[in-house]
């Protein structure tokens, strides 16, 4: 047993509720019990799709428990098929299912119905969502796909995009143009709108890009082998994957292609001036593993930021989150446990978080800005407007997504000239978050009178790491205290921790002003 | 109030089939909010954890206090092993948790259908951490409780924790928003009628007692078991139309007012003016209800009180009243105050419910998430009825507020001038 608050990754099931209700003319009869349909919602309120997902579950009861639920199973299916007359249909159970042993794919293989039936076996004590969906989708290649007659030009199929997918609405739109650009077509879409009529003719492109490895690496390893399709290994996430993608397109397909970068304005707008202020930003980046990889290159080498840390919640990317994670000389925390990434963020006092919805919680809570780069992610991050990560237009998207949460430059330098200003003081925050203000009166700035209403945010940041301080048994003199709070609050947690563990080593008992200076030369990058 | 008028007698149409609800895991939502020093521990899979996130929406609290114990591959293996899993996990969390007086062991589908003994495991817990925790276990899987059902499993399971009393009082049972239940209250004392006690309490120290003298009324509908555990103790059931609207207050309070020989001049005295209030609110935010039709789908049990109050007092035609179940003894005299007409069904099969609405296409559709988005992009009008179980709706005061639920996507279909595509 493991307790948990909140979760990274829903169960596998969910997984194929999002390869099902990505894909048309297939349907998924589940095995769960009542309740399990609240998944539906995610699909009709976070992606405000038009229609219910495309399943049928049996809604077990616990009257039904003694002998009735295979029954129901077939009930279930035999309904489905006669009111939705889909082209195939998926079956599996869910995580109760699971132990009630019913075997949901052996019962609809005996039902005879005209078309394919494919079982799922996901187990959901194991596994979680990102599995269930690479491997529901590799289970409908593998028994749909069949080899087939290479289109006269070249094609290739864009392979993982499914429902609840971060931006992968437009991601799809944005690499078929990149792709249409340099002439080549787009075969299949898959499992993002494809039908089972579809996917029997993957074999027809002449590769695969592998969008998303997380949701659709099985299914082109199985192509790769099977149907002798080639898949691309870069995620075109940033310029300079970009670039790489079409690169590692030119050697598969053995033409000279050249990107077009007439509207790529990253690059320029890193390069301004108005973009110093950039340089050294300390980020720490999670989230599942390919937006993590591609969000450190860009931040790094695109944005000139410092990387602190990085990690992602799903397994099955830790090895290469891990290799990546020494390049970049940060230790990898691989983790689906919201708690640990919260403690390590705390650790780390990043000036700015990349993350998931959970990190923008924790960054709310710890007053540090932070940008969504990955999945799990609420309402807000299913835009109206096109907003791809992936190409030009998406190098574009991050580079204002990313910028937009940090304080602008100059109103920094302002907030740093005139650190101790009635107005400009920490606590009255950024000018765009409204609602913040907090004007000190005149009187606090009064020397050795201890600020009032100062810094609230750093306040908040400080007293998270109370428990700590608490335990250590130097003093701070009020005037190194009032120095302390003339430091940007976005690193002052970490400097008054060093400064105690400065003082704790060399058997300081009161710090003063020299002592939080000394501290800092000690410490100093 | 068992007058034979109305819909009391109509026959249900019970259903079975694939069931579009929430189990009643989702009551933790509220639940936890409003018993200030409790933990809801869900002992069950990762699924149940996911359905709690996705209910709880943006709620992310630094110290959220509900979680789930996650079963493992090893916790299924062997039974004796998960006991002790438990116990540690458990002991980990008390230990970090030390404001946690009431714990809540919340069984789910997997713990039910392994049979994993969440009774004993309250029991022992409750011994060891005796006596600054109390430990209490319900269900709230979803082969056993829907939706609002886990509330009643959990109130349930405290009336026979509560102690024993003699004294003459007056007991409520049923969640309630804060304001919404200090406004009860003060109506109540207002009547001259005390003392009162309220179940769920906010604080595990805060009294609540039950015995032969307690007569009890319910401010919320599902609340089966709690009605017959509360009667297991002695004490006496009032029963009432459910506090909505203008009417179903004055007609909840005078139930009360009656048991508690209120004068009649008192009770007019108490109610006139915030039933003014009331029936002015209604009228004001009713204008768009009136004539319209509404279809129910099920979710709360809430339901049939509500379609009272929609026909009654803003004019509505119910065409079908849809509830997960039904207790006649306990919506009956809503039941009995409705003209005849709709469709009451009990349970669900899901599409030949949509069929069914598709057909009748009402003026307003209440349903849950999963089909509201769905049934607009086909043209209906919905109103989606988790939010009738997380606003605050009953009483006076607020019956305005409840009208205005109903009225507003009403309104809004006929401001919006661009159509849907999507």
């Amino acid at each position: 047993m493991k307790l948990a608050v909140w979760t990274y990754e829903g169960p596998p099931h969910v997984g194929a509720m999002r390869v099902a209700t990505a894909m048309k003319g297939l349907h998924y009869v589940l095995h769960a019990p009542q309740g399990d349909t609240y998944a539906d919602l995610l699909f009709t309120m976070i992606e405000r799709r038009n229609h219910r997902p495309p399943v049928t579950y049996t809604t077990f009861q616990a009257q039904d428990l003694g002998a009735d639920t295979a029954n129901l199973f077939k009930r279930a299916a035999q309904e489905a098929y006669d009111r939705f007359q889909p082209q195939a249909i998926i079956v599996g159970a869910s995580c109760t299912a699971e132990l009630i042993q019913d075997d949901p794919g052996g019962m609809a293989e005996t039902m005879g119905l005209p078309i394919p039936v494919i079982p799922l076996d996901l187990p959901s004590y194991q596994r979680k969502e990102n599995f269930g969906a690479d491997e529901t989708f590799f289970q409908i290649c593998r028994t749909l796909a069949k080899p087939c007659e290479k289109t006269a030009r070249p094609t290739a199929n864009l392979i993982g995009a499914t429902a609840l997918g971060f931006r992968h609405r437009d991601d799809i739109t944005e690499i078929e143009a990149l792709l249409s650009d340099m002439g080549i077509g787009v075969n299949v879409t898959a499992p993002y709108g494809a039908t089972p009529r579809d996917i029997a003719r993957l074999g027809a492109a002449h590769f695969n890009v592998l969008m998303y490895p997380e949701t659709g690496e099985s299914a082109c390893r199985w192509m790769e082998r099977d149907l002798g399709l080639p898949f691309t290994k870069t995620v075109p996430i940033g310029v300079g994957a970009t670039r790489d993608f079409v690169s590692e397109i030119a050697g598969i397909t053995g033409r000279d292609l050249v990107l077009d970068e007439s509207r790529l304005r990253l690059p320029w707008y890193s390069s301004s001036v108005d973009s110093t202020y950039l340089t050294g930003k300390r980020v720490f980046l999670f989230g599942d593993g390919t937006h993590v990889a591609a969000a450190a290159r860009i931040a790094r080498d695109e944005m000139g930021f410092e990387v602190v840390g990085l990690g992602c919640y799903n397994r099955e990317q830790a090895r290469p989150i891990r290799a990546l994670a020494k390049d970049y000389g940060v230790e990898a925390l691989v983790t689906d446990d919201y708690l640990e990434v919260e403690q390590k963020i705390e650790e780390l006092a990043p000036e700015m978080i990349l993350g998931t919805q959970m990190e923008r919680h924790i960054g709310k809570r710890l007053g540090i800005p932070c940008a969504v780069i990955s999945a799990p992610v609420h309402v807000q991050d299913f835009p109206a407007r096109y907003s791809p990560q992936m190409g030009i237009e998406g190098a574009n998207v991050i580079f204002d997504t990313w910028v937009h949460p940090l304080v602008m430059g100059l109103e920094e330098h302002l907030l740093t000239m005139f650190r101790e200003d009635f107005e400009f003081h920490d606590a009255a925050g950024a000018s765009h978050h409204g609602g913040k203000a907090d004007l000190r009166s005149l009187d606090d700035t009064r020397p050795g009178h201890e600020p009032g209403p100062l810094a609230v945010a750093g306040e908040a940041l400080d007293n998270v790491r109370g428990a700590t301080a608490a335990t250590i048994e130097v003093l701070w003199l009020p005037c190194a205290e009032k120095e302390l709070k003339k430091i940007p609050f976005f690193v002052r947690g970490k400097a008054r921790r060093n400064t105690e563990s400065f003082a704790t080593q060399r058997g300081v008992q009161k710090i003063s002003i020299d002592t939080l200076y000394e501290a800092k030369a000690h410490y100093a990058r | 109030m068992t007058v034979r008028t109305g819909c009391a007698d109509t026959p249900l149409l019970r259903e079975r089939g694939q069931r579009e609800v929430f189990c009643g895991l989702t009551s933790i939502i509220w639940l936890h909010r409003k018993m200030q020093d409790a933990f809801f521990l869900v002992v069950g899979s990762r699924t149940c954890a996911h359905l709690l996130q996705s209910a709880a929406g943006v709620m992310i609290f630094a110290e959220p206090r509900f979680g789930t114990a996650i079963l493992e591959e090893t916790d299924l293996a062997g039974l004796a092993d998960a006991q002790d899993e438990l116990d540690r996990e458990v002991a980990k969390l008390l230990s970090r948790r030390t404001d946690i007086r009431q714990l809540f062991l919340v069984g789910s589908c997997p713990s039910e259908v392994i049979k994993l003994d969440l009774e004993k495991a309250a029991e022992r817990l409750s011994r060891q951490f005796a006596p600054r925790v109390r430990v209490i276990n319900f269900s709230g899987s979803g082969i056993e409780t829907t939706f609002t059902q886990g509330e009643d499993a959990c109130l349930a399971a405290i009336v026979p924790t509560l102690p024993e009393t003699d004294r003459r009082q007056l007991l409520l049972a049923g969640a309630l928003p804060d304001v919404v239940q200090d406004q009860m209250l003060a109506l109540l004392d207002g009547l001259g009628i005390g003392p009162v006690t309220v179940l769920p309490a906010a604080r595990a120290d805060d009294p609540v007692s039950v015995g032969p003298n307690t007569v009890f009324a319910l401010v919320q509908p599902f609340l089966g078991d709690t009605l017959a555990a509360l009667e297991r103790r002695g004490a006496r059931h009032l029963p009432a139309l459910f506090p909505f609207g203008e009417e179903g207050t004055t007609e909840w309070l005078r139930a009360i007012a009656e048991e508690f020989g209120v004068s009649e001049e008192r009770f007019e005295r108490v109610t006139e003016v915030p039933r003014a209030r009331a029936r002015k609110a209604v009228a004001q935010a009713a204008a768009t209800l009136r004539d319209k039709s509404v279809f129910f789908f099920p979710d709360s049990q809430l339901e049939i009180p509500l379609a009272r109050f929609l026909t009654r007092e803003c004019g509505m035609d119910a065409l079908e009243v849809g509830a997960p179940y039904v207790h006649r003894r306990i919506v009956g005299p809503d039941m009995a105050m409705m003209a005849p007409g709709p469709v009451f069904s009990e349970g669900q099969d899901v599409d030949l419910q949509l069929d069914r609405a598709r057909a009748a296409r009402p003026d307003l559709t209440v349903c849950g998430l999963g089909l509201a988005n769905p049934l607009e992009a086909e043209g209906l009008t919905t109103k989606w009825a988790i939010e009738l179980v997380f606003t605050p709706v009953h009483f006076y005061e607020q019956a305005g507020d409840l009208a205005g639920l109903f009225s507003r996507p009403l309104r809004r279909r006929a401001a919006l001038k661009v159509g849907e595509t999507a």
